[in-house]
């Protein structure tokens, strides 16, 4: 077992990890932050997206020694401080963008990143841009139109089909 | 995934003498390896992770040429090539998905050589150089099929260097599930000669498809290869794509990549 240290979502925390613990093994069972939730384990659903430094990473494909020093930020650390939701969380729950919810960690994050690069995409750019964030409940279409929301653009005339 | 050890150095020197223990492997990013090893695929007995040395990350443009450190992930790649070399940039921006992008790493992409990824095409179509610890290997050299390279056991690449073009563009056709390439084509126009590099079809990995680089130095138009096909005998053929489709698709995205080129 090797010691790893990290920021997340703000506060400093450490723990035992074994070479092959897994960065979403740390934070789900090591933390207890079951936000961040593991879909495939394979890399390809994005249900485990965090930030690490700033950039969006599927927890479940990086090692939790690879996040030494690191500053992380999961799904817990996304609502405001007096615990209202974010602008982008708020935006989710405003245009439907979610239904069982599963893959909703990973979708606000991927969302927040995107947003932070790019703070206007478009709608192909979104689509894009979640590529790698699966939902089997939406059909994607209130997933971007609520990112498009969160962004501060006009979404009356898409359709809430 | 079986138990291994686990070691993240901080400079060159202490990565090449860990990986002088008996089944150490390198990591990159881990975007492939990990899942590798999920799956029981490999078994080393330390992983030495590439990721905390700061030499092996980092673009730099300079006298014709651009150098990319092995530990530079694809989402850097396409941020800071974008300026000099456009068309390999606009491939790194293409690689999987953007959480991928921002682990994966193109010394960890070559080393693997895939024979669908994405990078091999780039650097063989560019006569790229491919550095390690010990020498300098080209590309022509480099590639020796699939997921087969010339590097040695415990070498780790430093950084690829890519001659500029005057001009070039990468087609991908993308299998939408993984997002490999089912075929994917880069072309580099240099003042002596066209390259072509195909990756995605060939069961031997990537390939330069020689006769459509004769005819494209000659006349770089996409109907200078109009009448050329590729044989399908040595081509991948899955429930994706059968060898005479991707042989076809070869023809096809090297000629979008002609008209593309910038």
């Amino acid at each position: 077992m090797t010691k790893v240290s990290m920021t997340v979502n703000g506060r400093p925390v450490s723990g035992e990890v074994e070479g092959r613990t897994l960065l979403v093994q740390f934070l789900r069972e090591g933390l207890g932050l079951t936000g961040t939730h593991v879909g495939c384990d394979t890399s390809q659903c994005g249900a485990c997206v965090v930030h690490v430094d700033g950039r969006a990473v599927k927890s479940c494909t990086m090692f939790a020694q690879e996040a030494e020093g690191a500053e992380v930020v999961t799904i817990e650390g996304m609502a405001n401080a007096d615990g209202s939701l974010s602008v982008i969380q708020q935006a989710f729950q405003d245009h439907h963008g979610l239904q069982c919810g599963f893959c909703t960690p990973g979708m606000v994050m991927s969302a927040a990143a995107l947003l932070a690069d790019n703070p206007h995409p478009s709608e192909a750019e979104i689509r894009a841009y979640l590529e790698g964030n699966i939902c089997r409940c939406t059909g994607y279409h209130n997933i971007v139109k609520a990112i498009m929301a969160a962004s501060g653009q006009d979404v009356s005339a898409i359709a809430a089909e | 995934m079986y138990a291994f050890d686990f070691d993240r150095p901080a400079t060159l020197d202490a990565a090449l003498a860990a990986l002088q223990d008996e089944d150490a492997q390198a990591l990159g990013g881990g975007q492939t390896l990990i899942p590798t090893l999920k799956q029981r695929l490999a078994q080393p007995s330390k992983l030495v992770s590439l990721t905390a040395i700061p030499e092996l990350s980092g673009v730099r443009a300079d006298d014709g040429a651009l150098t990319i450190g092995a530990a530079t992930t694809h989402a850097a790649v396409a941020e800071q090539a974008a300026g000099s070399y456009p068309a390999l940039a606009c491939l790194a921006a293409q690689i999987g998905d953007p959480a991928v992008r921002n682990r994966g790493t193109i010394g960890g992409s070559l080393a693997n050589n895939d024979p669908s990824a994405c990078y091999p095409a780039a650097a063989l179509a560019s006569g790229a150089t491919i550095v390690t610890n010990a020498r300098q290997i080209a590309a022509d050299d480099y590639f020796q099929g699939m997921f087969a390279t010339a590097l040695d056991e415990g070498e780790i690449i430093t950084e690829v260097r890519f001659p500029l073009p005057e001009k070039a563009a990468y087609m991908k056709f993308e299998q939408p599930a993984s997002r490999f390439a089912l075929v994917g084509v880069f072309v580099a126009k240099y003042p002596d000669g066209v390259r072509v590099a195909v990756t995605g079809a060939s069961e031997e990995g990537v390939f330069r498809w020689t006769e459509a680089e004769a005819a494209l130095s000659a006349d770089f138009s996409p109907e200078a290869i109009a009448g050329l096909s590729v044989p399908s005998d040595d081509m991948i053929g899955d429930l994706h794509g059968t060898p005479d489709y991707r042989a076809h698709l070869v023809g096809v995205m090297t000629a979008r990549a002609v008209r593309d080129a910038v």
